[in-house]
């Protein structure tokens, strides 16, 4: 589904990715942890086409086309969707009208015919309940007055109202309490099919204990330093980055 | 700034054009022959030509002000011609005697009287450049004793109701350019809702400015008297022209005891080319006087267009107990300047005012709120709360806010918010990555900054004015 080969990337003349290559099979869940300044949020934002990041070097293929000659908007309607590490506010529109503008234009794209408003309120009555919010949340502005949680919980309703093919999750851990992150895990669990794939990226491996991955990755100073199953994220749990880092070095 | 936000705000004036139709000119410049001809052509009585003379007297006197934020060549007055009609227009029956030319015009702009007049329910009194062409659904009106009809037909058939009200809001002597319109206004909008009717349908007019060189003069007048209310919608568009070219209208508003006026504005007058030549200057008083107990003046505004916008849609808060608000947008790009904003004078006991102003700059436009709240010594428990925010798109354009306070009442109440906004990469990248295109991303970003004031705007103007900013509105269901 997603071939990274040899990706440099950053941001004007800050080198960030230094030659990142991944393989992500429908399906799968990846797991992208490492410390801060890894670059993890960049290969997130630089996915999912940012126009900040300028890509210097590789090549990204999604579903056989080649991802970085797409704007943002086309490749959200080929089906990548980006749960944001910090939600943008957009005071004045409703989740409702945001996010069925998304939708339609997503089918429009997609040769289907749009939603009415009030078709759109019947799907996503059930997409509501998978992150325990209550219809009330779909006639506030967009993530406007949202306490933290309500914003990372706001992002998974999202992605599941959209249903994207790959879900890239950008520390979508952070600020949570455990409640809320057993919400958003089991949310992004029920998504799971053997269709899409998911990337989680963390600095932490606890919501890895909700979010089972099937590889885990290290990325230190724009590479990945280490790759494997899910017990690495817990041997870098129990001896920190520190021990990593010094591996990559080494290597 | 993102090209995607560039080339959105730089779209061309779709309205530009030129309708070819006989018209009816004086010669350019002022005197007094001019302001006589101009009042023997409009077969007015003698008390209206008294007025006019006495308004052009007091303008020769007065000086053109300059202490708005907007900079501009200075107006040759000489060289205006002050009144301009279309030749075809000859008093009419109906519709079908309306030149086709203008009814062409008409519909390029979308606002086919017949259409208006029966799928809206909208009676439309169409002012071409100065005299009106044609109203319609006036026995509807009658019927409830409401009189809609041009400022020149009301003159005619209504003297002692325009004797009784001309002037009583704005002055002959208030201003320089108010004076100058006392003085020449050609035609406009005259509206009496009597006692205790409501009037049963929203009142229309739009304004088009044509002949080139020929200011407009316009002057509207409504009054709601005791217990009645009415809602008034005013849209303009303007076809494209080289020279600059002044538009210095006044509109009166009179509410007696009881009575409620609200007054809606979308204005997309011609803003000039990209090099800020051309364009309209939009000169404009426009006040309200609450004069009676209970009363309420509401003023919503878009405003997109014209090079110049210079206007304080006023209310006065003179009965007991009454209201007034204003509710504002204000658009600028390209070189386009805005000063406007509103005066809210506190006079009667429990008064209250409320002031949203939303300025969303663009381009190299130049984008400023003025607004006075003054609370008189008699105005005991007098409120207002000011809310004013100014949205920023690009590096060029500049917003600024003169708020004037000035209370001479302790018991009065307050409240002033203000803030500033940029529509930031980070919130188009947001919409982007959710499938939803830079040009939808600006419109919804912009609408949702708007909403509080397109909120208060009636639903037919709503539609006019989510085309004229290119926004998709709020959806009013879920």
């Amino acid at each position: 589904m997603l071939e990274i080969n040899d990706l440099h990337a950053g941001i004007g003349d800050k080198q960030i990715l230094k030659g990142i290559s991944l393989r992500v099979n429908a399906g799968e869940v990846h797991a992208v942890m490492g410390p801060n300044g890894s670059g993890k949020s960049t290969l997130a934002q630089v996915l999912a086409g940012h126009p900040s990041y300028q890509v210097t070097k590789g090549t990204v293929t999604y579903n056989g086309e080649d991802l970085l000659s797409l704007d943002a908007e086309v490749r959200a309607q080929n089906g990548i969707f980006l749960a944001f590490q910090y939600p943008v506010e957009i005071p004045g529109v409703s989740n409702a009208y945001f996010l069925r503008s998304a939708f339609n234009e997503i089918r429009k794209a997609r040769g289907q015919e749009e939603v009415d408003p009030l078709e759109f309120l019947d799907l996503v009555d059930e997409k509501l309940k998978l992150v325990d919010m209550d219809q009330a949340m779909l006639s506030r502005s967009v993530n406007h007055g949202f306490s933290g949680g309500e914003k990372k919980r706001n992002e998974i309703f999202q992605m599941a109202v959209l249903s994207p093919q790959l879900a890239i999750l950008d520390e979508t851990d952070s600020g949570l309490d455990i409640d809320a992150l057993r919400i958003v895990a089991e949310g992004v669990n029920k998504l799971r099919t053997k269709e899409n794939a998911t990337i989680v990226v963390t600095h932490y491996q606890r919501l890895l204990n909700y979010i089972v991955p099937d590889f885990v990755h290290v990325l230190a100073g724009g590479r990945i330093v280490k790759s494997g199953g899910k017990e690495l994220a817990l041997e870098l749990e129990a001896k920190g980055y520190d021990w990593i880092q010094t591996a990559g070095a080494a290597a | 700034m993102s090209s995607a936000i560039e080339s959105l705000v730089n779209r061309e004036y779709a309205y530009g054009f030129v309708t070819d139709v006989e018209t009816d000119t004086v010669p350019a410049g002022l005197d007094e022959d001019i302001v006589r001809l101009i009042s023997a052509k409009k077969q007015e009585p003698d008390f209206m030509l008294q007025w006019r003379l006495k308004a052009y007297r007091r303008w020769l006197t007065m000086k053109e002000p300059h202490w708005g934020n907007v900079q501009y060549p200075a107006i040759d007055y000489k060289s205006l011609v002050y009144y301009s009609a279309p030749k075809s227009v000859k008093p009419l029956q109906s519709l079908d005697e309306v030149d086709p030319e203008l009814l062409r015009t008409y519909e390029k702009l979308g606002i086919s009287l017949t259409e208006q007049k029966w799928l809206a329910g909208v009676a439309v009194d169409a002012i071409f450049d100065s005299v009106s062409v044609g109203t319609t659904m006036k026995d509807e009106l009658a019927k409830h004793g409401v009189i809609f009809c041009s400022f020149g037909d009301a003159v005619q058939n209504h003297p002692e109701i325009v004797e009784k009200y001309l002037g009583t809001v704005v002055p002959h002597s208030d201003n320089f350019f108010a004076a100058l319109n006392a003085a020449v206004f050609s035609d406009g909008s005259f509206c009496y809702v009597p006692k205790g009717v409501k009037c049963p349908m929203e009142l229309s007019t739009y304004f088009r400015i044509n002949s080139a060189n020929t200011g407009q003069f316009e002057r509207t007048l409504i009054i709601a008297d005791e217990g009645a209310s009415v809602s008034y919608l005013e849209g303009c568009t303007a076809p494209k022209r080289d020279t600059n070219q002044l538009h210095a209208a006044v509109v009166e508003l009179v509410a007696l005891d009881n009575a409620s006026i609200k007054y809606s504005t979308v204005q997309n007058w011609y803003a000039g080319d990209a090099e800020g030549k051309g364009g309209i200057y939009n000169f404009v008083t426009k006040r309200g006087k609450c004069a009676g107990v209970n009363s309420k003046i509401s003023w919503t505004q878009v405003e997109t267009g014209s090079a110049i916008t210079w206007k304080y849609p006023s209310v006065i808060l003179q009965g007991d107990n009454s209201v007034g608000e204003f509710y504002s947008v204000a658009v600028v790009n390209k070189k386009q300047q805005a000063d406007t904003g509103t005066k809210m004078i506190h006079i009667g006991k429990n008064t209250k005012s409320t002031i949203v102003s939303k300025g969303i700059s663009a381009g190299e436009g130049s984008n400023s709120y003025r607004g006075l709240v003054r609370v008189l010594p008699k105005a005991d428990g007098a409120r207002n709360y000011t809310q004013c925010d100014s949205m920023l798109i690009g590096n060029k354009c500049g917003a600024h806010t003169f708020p004037y306070i000035e209370v001479q009442n302790e018991t009065a109440t307050l409240e002033h918010e203000a803030s500033t906004s940029k529509i930031g990469e980070d919130q188009i990248f947001y919409c982007k990555q959710r499938g939803v295109s830079a040009e939808h991303a600006v419109s919804m970003i912009v609408s949702g900054f708007c909403r509080e004031v397109f909120k208060e705007l009636p639903m037919e103007f709503a539609v006019e004015a989510q085309q004229l900013l290119g926004i998709t509105l709020e959806g009013s269901v879920g």
